[in-house]
């Protein structure tokens, strides 16, 4: 018998448009063979971890990755990309310091600090100590802080209800388009005039009104403008809450996404800081931080 | 520090906002724990090791209706917390 088997047709891949890009980096200008300290800061958040290497108070390298659905292998695997970076063992780390979501359950941190301390000592190294409002757009919420010169939390507000104005909210308005995260904020401009904001109440309510857009004829251009619009509207209303200060600076992955940042920066009069650090890493680098500042305090004592 | 606890949502914000130094060496002997029918505060210490009151993370979500029954609609003239805290550190923003 010759009988011919055809294969089954298998269904075309499916591309993750939301993915984003997961980094490691190391500063191979320093040997952390002759650091007095290093500390580890971990951010377990509810969409991206983050561990960060800090060498004598110095950010000296970092992971950032997506969360898995167990937040302490989350935590050890972002630890352990960037000590395969570096050879680095743990046993090398004098202090670790866990925060975010999940910083209960990093098993190998010495102290848990709530995220948004992180947030505003992270942001004054990044930034430097002239930062004094801080937007937090994380991936399922969004926080606002005020901090004075030394990264101290002085007024802080935070909304983790509702997924309006956070990364989660990007990544399925992403899904949506069918286009890169990446490419939603420089295609946001690439519209004739300006849009009015979709709903900016709720995710679940933009992506149908997204949908009803795109059925009337809107460009999927138009529409990521729109939902850039309400993004940024929904944000900035939190920020108005506790008030913003010059020195304002942004952390969180939507950090990254102009589309969101320069309308955020028109709606409040107010230009955000740059910084060359990954935006996504201040909480991480935050506790990494209070890890050195508690570890000089127990040497000089 | 002034610690904001809530939401916003469609409906409108829910914050209790807590003055964290006027919370320290608290002059009212914590009587916020006692005061909310819902028992809803809680003493923590803070991220620079200061006691302090905060609302339960649960609550944080669910504010509005944890907190109707101590509004005017309720029958109460003014808010039990607010009213138990005579440093003034608790203020709702609704």
């Amino acid at each position: 018998m010759n009988a011919e088997v055809t294969a089954a047709p298998t269904a075309p891949e499916k591309k993750e448009f939301w993915r984003w890009q997961e980094n490691t980096w190391v500063d191979e200008t320093k040997d952390w063979k002759t650091a007095k300290i290093i500390t580890c800061g971990i951010d377990v958040g509810s969409v991206s971890s983050q561990a960060v290497l800090v060498v004598d108070g110095e950010l000296y390298g970092f992971n950032s990755m997506r969360t898995g659905n167990n937040s302490p292998d989350s935590a050890t695997n972002a630890l352990q990309g960037v000590m395969d970076k570096c050879g680095m063992k743990l046993e090398d780390i004098h202090y670790v310091v866990g925060t975010g979501y999940g910083r209960v359950n990093v098993p190998f941190a010495h102290k848990a600090i709530t995220e948004i301390a992180c947030h505003a000592r992270g942001a004054n190294y990044m930034g430097g100590n002239g930062v004094r409002t801080i937007l937090d757009m994380g991936g399922q919420d969004c926080k606002a802080i005020h901090c004075d010169e030394k990264g101290k939390v002085t007024n802080f507000l935070m909304n983790d209800k509702c997924a309006a104005g956070t990364g989660r909210g990007m990544e399925v308005i992403s899904d949506l388009m069918q286009i890169p995260i990446a490419e939603l904020g420089p295609r946001s401009f690439d519209i004739d005039a300006d849009v009015d904001a979709v709903s900016s109440v709720c995710v679940v309510f933009a992506k149908s009104e997204a949908l009803g857009l795109l059925k009337a004829g809107y460009t999927k251009n138009k529409v990521i403008a729109a939902y850039c619009q309400a993004m940024a509207e929904r944000v900035v209303s939190l920020l108005e809450r506790i008030g913003v200060e010059e020195g304002f600076f942004i952390t969180g992955g939507i950090a990254k996404n102009p589309g969101v940042v320069k309308r955020i920066e028109k709606l409040l009069g107010i230009k955000a800081i740059d910084t060359k650090v990954d935006s996504q890493i201040a909480g991480a680098l935050g506790a990494a931080l209070f890890g050195y500042t508690l570890m000089s305090k127990k040497a000089a004592a | 520090m002034i610690a904001n606890y809530g939401y916003k949502d469609g409906s409108g914000e829910y914050y209790i906002s807590i003055d964290t130094d006027k919370c320290i060496g608290c002059a009212a002997e914590r009587a916020c724990l006692t005061a909310c029918p819902k028992q809803m505060f809680e003493i923590i210490t803070d991220d620079y090791d200061d006691e302090v009151a905060w609302i339960k993370k649960p609550n944080c979500r669910t504010l509005s209706y944890d907190c109707a029954d101590c509004k005017p609609s309720g029958g109460y003239t003014s808010l039990p917390c607010m009213t138990a805290c005579t440093p003034g550190a608790i203020k709702h923003s609704w």
